[in-house]
């Protein structure tokens, strides 16, 4: 093995942090490999509809960022990846990257003539099982790159193999088979993301026994124009248009036995809902029941917008327990109202969303390397190890615009790594 | 070298079957296209390899390849030429329009025209090589961020010059007894940083230290700074590459405040002092030097307030509550009280209010002050409302704390307005506030042109460093109010743009958003009628002005966008490859039928949020109005007025402009670009009413990416619009 250092940097996630930092340091002029395990760039933020505080479309800033990355020959895109191995040292890492069969190769032109004939249904992730895709899919309209993939869990393979015929531009393996990808990078940046907390462990707020109980994503998903009431914000009992709806903030945050921490972003999350659901519908009624309202700095202004509207209520007080009432499918709220001297009220709405938090990928799953994480599984910005570097929600749970500052900032970690004798 | 063009259509993915190719290599071939040829599938390596023949045996040095999108197969058709154009017949014709249809047919036809004529007007473009350039970083302010910045920029292998005008470094860090946690378990007080990091950087002989120092005067561009500092009256000069401005911020003045006691009461004092008094030993009061025993820290202090400062400082909470645990730790006995209005306490700071709140000796409540008083042994009785405890209740408290905020010292100086605008305009392209900081040899004026509050932040959600300067880079608390670690992230990741940006002039690439475009501005000023119109509406304020009001342009400092190529009247400003030229022969050459069913639109579409929308739409199967011809523009600010005027003259109907949203939360990306559209289109207006053609033939619609399930309606809408009007009476002419 020659001791020559390789100028190369490898970013695990694609979501905006590891796509940020793979283009940042791209545009420095350095070799970047970014690999991201679903079919498509972009995480977390293409399913949702908006953005605070100026409440733009996450597909503008997205479709910039892949003309940055199009426009660049130094990023290499690896999607339905994942990474396997690590060893070496700063400087010098020996990567294996395993790249699973997407089963659709790069002739799909998007027709959807396979999906027409596809015969297998599966609960659509994207959309948080709120609706059904077919076995070979579309991830969503502006999927990048743009190409169906298999979900070998629900298709029935060569027993079937309906959409190979269909399909007249050859697109369709099935027997591709997973591969390996050997690279060799001078240094790591983790943006591996995260996952909403499971609001079905937080017995009394009763998500998963009620239909009329969502979390804050499934909300972005029903506001979204690409969900699946194509942007109509509609119950999942009944498909009526809600007209009092209850966002219970902290839901499973700032709490000992869920999340202990706070996630930062969900009472702007909110507040950005509250919005969607004033513009849809004029008279609706929304009630946030709040701990503390966390709108910091120059997202000040949401909250004075927001207070500004008579239809939207703030009630401090921790709601005690979501009952439905089972003909109706309505739910009752039980809160303390902690600033009147009517300590605990009953709000009755068609709809609840709980503003739950957000949990690192890294507190389940954890990186083939010797990083440290903190108790909750954030990574810690000092990694522990020479040459890794943490970006994003990995690190701890902020907003894009901050996601976007630390995946800025870990580009020239990395690039600091390649520098370095 | 000769250009020789060469046409490859592609007959894919319904191309060949929607579309009568023949008839396409016919109208290519009278465009004097000297090679023209059809392949069954381009992006397969057989096509590509069928171009690479022609180029080598056939000496084709320019391709047009009509087929998909220039969106997709970017890698495939890097042909490693820079004369390649993209002819979206795929997306843009038969994906959105019946096959096999005649007017579908026209619009392919007047694709592959318009291809051509652009490739025939197109040159390419070479670098523009800065000479002796300079790679050095100028951080200026000595505070957190610009020692972050400093020192990664020199982790990084580049040279930094530090500016800070006091006499020490360390900024408001330096006077700090503890900081709030940053490790886990996050509960636990630590000891200050800074003076390690000051060590680091006194110790890198890549970083060098001015003190006591104010910038003169700053002139030049990215790569080609010219900076003249005084320290202690002595005047240096050094060169530089990029720039990060962390000039912090300054204590909001809490004298503004009347009914909280500040001023009247000498035992009620700020955040700041109490760091003070903390950093000196003691917490005591300061009417009787008596060490405190109960403190009451009041939240928010002129802030969140349209009457004081309207935005929350992020980290005052865990300032105050961090105090209070000064407090506690130097007397057990000691209360605290904590009135707030919201506890800020984020992320990993949960655990931190937690311990506090776990703290018998700290009281904690929201409420409203109303007021603070004091008593006959000077202490202080704070009337507070509103509060958890369900009534109005008075504290007595030895000390009264107020929490005020910070205030960037880039909103500190007389406001400027841009030439021409007036305070009640509607539309100011810029806020300029002389707070003589970086002192910019710029036309448009001396600093970073601010958003709000006279913070100098991007506006832009993804691109948080996107001042309006390019190559300056704003960091720290001088951006946004933050806290320790997001400052040292932001700085970090200022210190990595301003090398970006090094980087790329060495390329002679702009940076985002057009990121690696080598094409520059060409000013022909023997035309040049000294408007001014381009230096005032750079977005970025790339060009300068001598003294006749010539514009002096400065390549490093252009973003590309063209605006300034839409902006001038005389029509001199060109890029090799984006000209009024090459845009106005398109637009001319487009078939217009006498016809009254068959009227014609022009679509300018920006190229940033309208023309991928148009893609989706294609991509997603929806149909469109065939009466269209779209035309992608870098900016629907780039958009000349003569191409109206092209237009209309040739016969066609109307002219619809598609750019990002504009105003307070605009989209564009070029940040003044769309709302500059809208405005020359208002002067077109006078322009169409003397021509007794309908004003309304020329509009201009916001679009977003996400919306682009409303072009067919919008597109239709205005065809709607247009026949109601009746055909140009120009056509034919």
């Amino acid at each position: 093995m020659t001791a020559e250092k390789t100028k190369s940097i490898l970013v695990v996630g694609g979501g905006i942090s590891g796509i940020t930092t793979a283009v940042e340091a791209a545009e420095v002029g350095y070799e970047v490999t970014l690999i991201e395990k679903n079919p498509y760039l972009g995480g977390r933020v293409t399913q949702l509809n908006k953005y605070f505080p100026k409440l733009c479309p996450p597909n503008c800033g997205l479709e910039i960022n892949f003309r940055r990355i199009k426009n660049n020959p130094r990023v290499k895109i690896y999607t339905v990846a994942e990474i396997e191995k690590i060893s070496g040292s700063e400087g010098d890492f020996d990567v294996t990257v395993k790249l699973n069969p997407r089963y659709v190769n790069e002739n799909c032109t998007a027709c959807n003539a396979c999906v027409e004939v596809c015969p297998v249904e599966r609960p659509n992730d994207f959309n948080f099982g709120m609706d059904k895709t077919k076995a070979i899919y579309l991830p969503q309209d502006f999927a990048f790159p743009l190409r169906y993939v298999i979900d070998d869990k629900y298709c029935k393979k060569a027993e079937c193999a309906k959409c190979v015929d269909a399909c007249t531009y050859k697109a369709i393996d099935l027997n591709m088979k997973a591969q390996s990808l050997p690279l060799k990078v001078g240094s790591i940046a983790w943006a591996t993301g995260w996952n909403p907390y499971d609001a079905s462990k937080i017995d009394n707020l009763g998500f998963g026994k009620y239909q009329n109980v969502i979390i804050n994503m499934m909300m972005e998903r029903l506001a979204s124009q690409n969900g699946p009431t194509k942007g109509k914000i509609l119950r999942p009992s009944d498909g009526k248009e809600p007209s009092r709806i209850a966002f219970v903030q902290c839901a499973g945050s700032r709490d000992e036995n869920h999340l202990p921490y706070c996630s930062s972003v969900c009472c702007l999350a909110s507040m950005k809902q509250a919005t969607y659901i004033r513009e849809q519908y004029p008279d609706a009624e929304v009630l946030i029941f709040y701990i503390d309202i966390r709108t910091p700095a120059r997202a000040e202004r949401v909250y004075l917008r927001a207070q500004k509207d008579e239809k939207i209520k703030f009630i401090k007080g921790k709601v005690a327990k979501i009952e439905e009432d089972p003909s109706t499918k309505d739910l009752t709220v039980t809160a303390e109202d902690a600033l009147t001297l009517q300590k605990i009220i009953h709000e009755k709405v068609n709809l609840v969303v709980l503003a739950t938090g957000m949990a690192p990928n890294t507190k389940e799953w954890k990186a083939p390397a010797e990083i440290s994480y903190d108790t909750d599984g954030f990574i810690l910005s000092n990694t522990g190890v020479a040459g890794m570097y943490a970006a994003g929600c990995s690190l701890k749970p902020i907003d894009v615009y901050s996601s976007v500052q630390t995946a800025t900032a870990a580009a020239l970690k990395t690039i600091q790594s390649l520098v370095r004798r | 070298m000769e250009k020789k063009i060469g046409v490859y259509i592609c007959t894919d993915c319904e191309i060949g079957k929607a579309l009568d190719i023949d008839q396409l290599v016919k109208v290519a071939t009278k465009m004097k296209a000297p090679v023209v040829k059809t392949h069954p599938s381009l992006c397969q390596k057989e096509g590509v390899d069928f171009i690479k023949k022609d180029m080598a045996a056939e000496g084709v040095n320019a391709v047009i390849i009509a087929a998909c999108s220039l969106r997709v197969n970017y890698d495939v058709f890097d042909l490693g030429i820079p004369l390649v154009e993209r002819v979206n017949l795929r997306e843009g014709v038969v994906w959105s329009h019946p096959p096999n249809d005649e007017e579908t047919q026209m619009m392919a036809e007047d694709y592959i025209r318009m291809g051509i004529l652009k490739m025939q007007k197109m040159e390419a473009p070479e670098p523009y090589k800065v000479e002796d350039l300079c790679k050095n970083v100028l951080v200026v302010g000595g505070g957190l961020a610009g020692i972050t910045a400093a020192n990664e920029a020199a982790k990084a292998g580049y040279d930094v010059y530090l500016v800070e005008k006091g006499d020490s470094l360390g900024g408001w860090m330096a006077k700090l007894y503890k900081q709030t946690p940053t490790k886990p378990p996050y509960t636990d007080l630590e000891d200050p940083f800074i003076n390690d990091l000051i060590k680091e950087i006194q110790q890198n002989p890549k970083i060098k230290v001015y003190t006591s120092s104010l910038i003169e005067k700053i002139d030049g561009a990215p790569g080609l700074y010219d900076v003249t500092i005084k320290q202690n009256g002595n005047v240096e000069t050094f060169r530089a590459g990029a720039i990060v401005s962390a000039s912090g911020t300054i204590p909001y003045d809490v004298t503004k405040i009347d009914h909280l006691g500040f001023g009247k009461y000498p035992n009620v004092i700020t955040n700041y002092m109490m760091e003070e008094l903390a950093s000196k030993g003691q917490i005591v009061r300061p009417s009787d030097g008596k060490s405190v025993a109960s403190v009451a820290f009041i939240l928010c202090a002129g802030q969140r307030d349209e009457n004081y400062l309207p935005y929350c400082s992020a980290t005052c909470c865990i300032e105050s509550l961090k105090q209070a645990k000064y407090v506690r730790n130097q007397d057990p006995e000691a209360k605290v009280y904590i009135f707030y209005r919201d506890m800020r306490t984020p992320g990993h700071y949960e655990y931190f209010y937690k311990s506090m709140q776990n703290d018998p000796g700290v009281f904690l409540t929201k409420g409203d002050v109303k007021g603070v008083l004091e008593d006959g042994n000077k202490n202080l009785n704070i009337e507070v409302e509103n509060t958890l405890l369900g009534e109005k209740i008075v504290v007595n408290a030895d000390l009264v704390v107020l929490a005020t905020g910070m205030v960037p010292v880039s909103g500190l100086g007389e406001e400027v307005l841009p030439p021409g605008v007036k305070p009640e305009d509607e539309f100011q392209p810029y806020v300029m506030i002389e707070a003589d900081i970086l002192n910019l040899g710029y036309r448009q004026g001396g600093e970073l042109p601010v958003i709000s509050n006279g913070y100098p932040d991007s506006n832009f959600i993804c691109f948080p460093y996107e001042t309006r300067r390019t190559g300056i880079y704003a960091a720290g608390t001088v951006r946004a109010p933050m806290d320790i670690t997001s400052t040292i992230e932001d700085a970090t990741g200022a210190a990595l743009k301003a090398i970006q940006c090094i980087e790329s002039s060495i390329r002679g690439e702009a940076v985002h958003p057009r990121a690696g475009d080598i094409s520059y501005a060409d000013f022909f000023m023997q035309k040049c009628t000294q408007c001014k119109r381009c230096t005032e509406e750079c977005p970025f304020g790339a060009i300068n002005e001598d003294e006749k009001a010539n514009p002096i342009y400065s390549p490093t400092r252009c973003r590309r966008c063209a605006i300034c190529l839409g902006a001038c009247p005389e029509r001199i400003i060109s890029f090799k490859n984006y000209s009024v030229d090459m845009i106005g022969n398109m637009v001319k050459n487009i078939e217009v039928p006498e016809e009254e069913e068959k009227p014609r639109a022009i679509v300018f579409a920006c190229e940033n949020d309208a023309y991928p929308a148009l893609d989706m739409v294609g991509i997603s199967r929806l149909q469109y109005t065939p009466f269209v011809r779209v035309v992608p523009l870098r900016c629907a600010g780039s958009m000349n007025l003569v191409w109206v005027a092209d237009a209309l003259s040739k016969g066609i109907d109307g002219i619809l402009i598609l750019g990002c949203e504009y105003g307070e939360d605009y989209q564009c990306h070029m940040a003044t670009g769309s709302h500059l559209a809208k405005i020359r289109l208002s002067k077109v207006a006078e322009t169409l009413d003397r021509l007794k053609l309908e004003s309304g033939r020329v509009q201009m619609e916001q679009i977003s990416i996400s919306e682009y399930y409303k072009l067919p309606e919008v597109l239709d809408s205005f065809l709607e619009k247009l026949k109601g009007f009746g055909p140009n009476p120009y056509k034919g002419f």
